[in-house]
C-alpha cells in the first residue's frame, strides 16, 4: 500500500520563497498555541489543517495532502512518537517535530523515528517557516547547488538528480526529504569528507552551531534504508561522513 | 586541632611513665619497710632465745662449779656450755679474775670488743651485742654470773661469761628477704608498663575514634556515627559526638531538601511558562507585521508586547538551561571543530564582525573536541557582554598553548577598553541574576549570561576567569582542555 517512493515536488522553480504556499498539517493539543501558530502560519499565507491529537490528524495526511508535518511530541493518546512513526510507514512528507522540553532524549527518538527536523518550544512563526523553507527546498536542485541532471551510478545505487529518485538494484527507495538531501550532498563528491557542520548548513540550513545530531540521526536512518550497502557512508572520526562509491 | 611534637609528649607515654613511676616507688616502699620490720623482729626473737638459753644453762651448770672456781672448773663449765648447744655453734669463754677457758682452744674471740667487757663488769647484768667481723654476723653475749644474797639483792660472783653464736641463718634470712623484695619489684614495674599499656588503649581508642570520626565528618560524610560503650566520659562524649552528627545531618539535609525544591520549583515555573509563550512567540511576527498598519500609540504598544514576549522567552530559556546544569542533566554533544572556525561564525552569526576585533590561530591550527553549541553560548554571552557594558574596541583573541606536563589548553580572552568590572562586582559577575549597577537591570540580558557562560565552560572541565586590565576595561578569559574534557557524551 505504500505510496510511490518520490520525494514530494515543491513549487515552482523561480517563485521566490517567502511567496511560496504550502499545505501545513499542525498537530497540536493546547488550543492556544495551536490557534496562535495556525493563526500565524496563515498569516503567511499557508493553507494549514490543525488537529489536536494524532488519531484526529493522520486522517487528514490524505484528505489535506499537506506538503508538511509540524508535530508535537506531547500529545495525550497517541504519542507525538508513535505519530511520527505512523507517517513513516506509509509516507515520506517532510516532518518537523516540536518539542516542549528541549528534552535531549526525545529528540533524538524523535529523529530516529523519522523526524526531518525540530524546533523547541517557544518557537517564533518566523523560525518555524525557515525550517519548513528548509525542508521543502530538498527538491529544487539550483537550491542545493547541483548541476549534475544525469543519474549517477554507485553499484547498486543509482541516484537520479533531476527525478530526484533512488533506486537500489532497480528498486526505488523511499527517502524522507532530509534523507534525499543527504544523499545528495554526500554523493555529489564522492570521497570527500564532509563535516557534520557542512552537512548541518547544507541539508537542513542550520547554524554552524546547530544540533549535529541531526545529522548522526539522519545518517543512521539513510544506512537502515540502504541495508545493502551499508558501507556507502563512512563515518570518519573527528571529521564529519564521507561517500564512497562501491 | 594542636599536634604536641615527639612521642615523649603523647598521652600513651605518659600514662606508662607514670604507671611505671607507681610501681617502682611503691614496691621499694613496701620492700624497704618490710625488710626493716623483719629484720629487726627476726634479729631480736633470735637474740632473746640465746640470752635466754645461755641464761637458763649457766644457771644450770654453776651451781657445779667450785667457788672460787680453778682453771679445771671454768674448762670443764665452758666444755659442759658449749657441747650442750653444739648444733648452735657456741663458742663459750668464761673469765675469772685473770682466768680465762675458751671453749674451743686456741680462740681469741676476737668478737669479742672491750666495750662489751666494759659494760659487763660495771653493769652485772646479761648484755649483747652484734658485731660484724671478717663480713659475718655473730651475736654477742655477756653474762656475769651472780648470786642472790639472800635479800632480794644481788652479788657479783667474779665470773663473766661470755657467748659467741654466728648469726647465719638470720643473715640468709634477711638476704631471702631482700633478694624476694628485689625479685618482686621487676614483675611489678613489667605488669604496671602493661596495665598503663591497656588503660592507655582504652582511652585511646575512643578518642582515636573520635579523631577519625571528626576527620571522616569534615571530609563531608555527615552520617558518621560512633559506637558508644560503657558510660565514662569518653562514652558521653562519644554520645555528645553523635548526637552533633545527627543535628548536623539533619540540617543539611533539610537545606539540601529545601535547595532542591526551590531549583525543582523553579524548572516546574519556566516549564509552565513555555506554554502561554510558546502561543505569544508564535505571534509576535504577525504583530510585529501589523504594526506597521496600525494608529501610532497602538503601534507602540503592539510593538512593546511583541519585544517583551521575546525577552521573557530567553529569560525562560535561560532558566531552563540553568535548571538543566542544577540538575545535572546538561549533557556534552561533543564534536572536533576548528574553534577559530567557530568563533568567526559566532560573531558572523550576529553581526558583530565589524564591531570585534579578532585574533585567531590559523585555520585548522585549533581543532579540538568541544560542544560547538556550547562554545557558540561561551562566545556570544562573553563577546555581548563586553559589546553592551564595555566600549569600543572589544577584542577577542585564541590561543593555543601546552603545559609541562603535555595538556594542551584552548584560552580564549574578550576584553573590552570600557570602566572594567567595580571591586565589589567582580566576585560576582559569575552569580545568577547579580546586577552589577543599576544601568543593567534594564539591558537586554536575562541576567543568567553570564552564569550559564561559566556552566557551560566548567561542563567542558574548564576555567573562567574575570578581571579588570590595569590599563582599562574587563578581560574574560576561559581556558578548555584540548585533551580530555570534563564529562564526555
Amino acid at each position: 500500500m505504500a505510496r510511490p517512493a518520490l520525494p514530494r515536488v515543491g513549487p515552482r522553480r523561480g517563485v521566490p520563497i517567502l511567496m511560496r504556499v504550502s499545505r501545513v498539517l499542525l498537530i497540536e493539543d493546547d488550543p492556544a498555541v495551536r490557534r496562535a501558530v495556525e493563526w500565524a502560519l496563515r498569516h503567511r499565507g499557508h493553507v494549514v489543517a490543525a488537529a489536536s491529537t494524532g488519531e484526529e490528524g493522520l486522517p487528514l495526511l490524505r484528505s489535506h495532502r499537506p506538503d508538511v508535518v509540524v508535530l508535537d511530541l506531547m500529545l495525550p493518546g497517541m504519542s507525538g512518537l508513535d505519530v511520527c512513526r505512523r507517517i513513516r510507514e506509509r509516507d515520506q512528507v517532510p516532518v518537523i517535530i516540536v518539542t516542549a522540553r528541549g528534552d535531549d532524549v526525545d529528540v533524538v527518538v524523535g529523529l530516529e523515528a523519522g523526524a526531518d527536523d525540530y524546533v523547541v518550544k517557544p518557537v517564533r512563526a518566523s523560525v518555524l517557516e525557515a525550517r519548513m523553507r528548509a525542508v521543502l527546498r530538498r527538491t529544487d536542485p539550483d537550491a542545493t547547488g547541483l548541476t549534475r541532471p544525469r543519474p549517477r551510478t554507485f553499484g547498486d545505487l543509482v541516484v537520479d538528480r533531476s527525478a530526484l529518485v533512488v533506486t537500489y538494484r532497480g528498486e526505488p527507495v523511499p527517502l524522507a526529504p532530509s534523507e534525499l538531501r543527504l544523499l545528495l550532498a554526500l554523493s555529489a563528491s564522492p570521497g570527500q569528507v564532509l563535516s557534520r557542520q557542512q552537512l548541518l548548513e547544507l541539508v537542513w540550513e542550520h547554524s554552524y552551531h546547530g544540533d549535529v545530531r541531526l545529522v548522526d540521526a539522519c545518517v543512521k536512518r539513510l544506512r537502515g534504508k540502504l541495508g545493502g550497502s551499508p558501507g556507502c557512508i563512512e563515518t570518519v572520526r573527528g571529521f564529519g561522513y564521507r561517500f564512497r562509491a562501491a | 586541632m594542636v599536634r604536641m611534637p615527639g612521642a615523649v609528649r603523647s598521652l600513651r607515654f605518659r600514662l606508662v611513665a607514670g604507671f611505671g613511676l607507681i610501681a617502682v616507688v611503691s614496691a621499694l616502699g613496701t620492700g624497704a619497710l618490710t625488710f626493716r620490720e623483719a629484720r629487726t623482729g627476726v634479729l631480736q626473737q633470735s637474740q632473746d632465745t640465746v640470752v635466754n638459753q645461755f641464761r637458763d644453762s649457766v644457771d644450770a651448770l654453776t651451781p657445779g662449779v667450785p667457788a672460787p672456781p680453778g682453771q679445771s672448773g671454768l674448762d670443764a663449765l665452758v666444755y659442759q656450755l658449749a657441747s650442750t648447744h653444739r648444733s648452735q655453734h657456741w663458742r663459750v669463754l668464761a673469765t675469772y679474775g685473770d682466768l680465762r677457758a675458751g671453749s674451743a682452744p686456741g680462740d681469741g674471740f676476737p668478737e669479742l670488743t672491750g666495750t662489751l667487757r666494759t659494760s659487763v663488769r660495771t653493769r652485772s647484768v646479761a648484755v649483747f651485742q652484734r658485731v660484724h667481723t671478717g663480713g659475718r654476723s655473730s651475736l654477742v653475749v655477756g653474762l656475769p654470773v651472780v648470786y642472790g644474797d639472800g635479800e632480794g639483792g644481788r652479788v657479783g660472783s667474779g665470773l663473766t661469761l661470755y657467748l659467741v653464736v654466728p648469726q647465719t641463718t638470720e643473715q640468709q634470712y634477711v638476704t631471702a628477704l631482700v633478694g624476694a623484695v628485689e625479685r618482686a619489684a621487676v614483675p611489678a614495674l613489667c605488669l604496671a608498663v602493661l596495665l598503663a599499656l591497656f588503660v592507655a588503649r582504652g582511652v585511646l581508642r575512643p578518642v582515636r575514634a573520635l579523631r577519625q570520626a571528626t576527620r571522616r565528618m569534615a571530609a563531608g560524610h555527615l552520617d558518621t556515627r560512633l559506637s558508644v560503650n560503657g558510660s565514662d566520659e569518653l562514652a558521653d562524649l562519644s554520645a555528645a559526638f553523635n548526637e552533633t552528627a545527627v543535628a548536623l545531618e539533619r540540617s543539611v539535609s533539610e537545606l539540601r531538601r529545601m535547595e532542591e525544591q526551590s531549583r525543582r520549583f523553579a524548572a516546574d515555573v519556566s516549564h509552565e511558562l513555555r506554554t502561554p509563550l510558546a502561543a505569544m512567540s508564535a505571534v509576535t511576527d504577525v504583530l510585529d507585521d501589523e504594526a506597521a498598519h496600525l494608529e501610532r500609540g497602538t503601534a507602540e504598544a503592539v510593538q512593546l508586547i511583541s519585544e517583551e514576549t521575546e525577552r521573557l522567552v530567553r529569560l525562560v530559556n535561560d532558566l531552563m538551561e540553568i535548571s538543566r546544569f542544577d540538575a545535572g542533566a546538561a549533557e556534552l554533544h561533543l564534536d572536533e571543530i576548528d574553534l577559530a572556525e567557530s568563533v568567526r561564525r559566532t560573531l558572523a552569526a550576529r553581526g558583530w564582525q565589524e564591531k570585534v576585533a579578532v585574533r585567531l590561530p590559523p585555520p585548522g591550527a585549533a581543532r579540538m573536541p568541544v560542544d560547538p553549541r556550547r562554545f557558540d553560548v561561551v562566545v556570544a554571552n562573553l563577546v555581548g557582554n563586553a559589546l553592551r557594558h564595555g566600549t569600543p574596541p572589544v577584542t577577542v583573541s585564541l590561543e593555543l598553548r601546552r603545559e609541562p606536563s603535555g595538556e594542551g589548553w584552548a584560552r580564549l580572552v574578550v576584553a573590552d577598553r570600557g570602566p572594567g568590572i567595580t571591586p565589589e562586582v567582580l566576585p560576582h559577575v559569575f552569580e545568577r541574576f547579580y546586577k552589577g549597577s543599576s544601568a543593567r537591570t534594564r539591558s537586554e540580558s536575562s541576567g543568567l549570561g553570564l552564569a550559564i557562560t561559566a556552566e557551560n565552560v566548567r561542563l567542558h572541565g574548564g576555567r573562567i576567569q574575570a578581571r579588570n586590565d590595569p590599563a582599562g576595561g574587563a578581560v574574560f578569559t576561559v581556558d578548555l582542555p584540548a585533551g580530555h574534557p570534563g564529562r564526555a557524551s
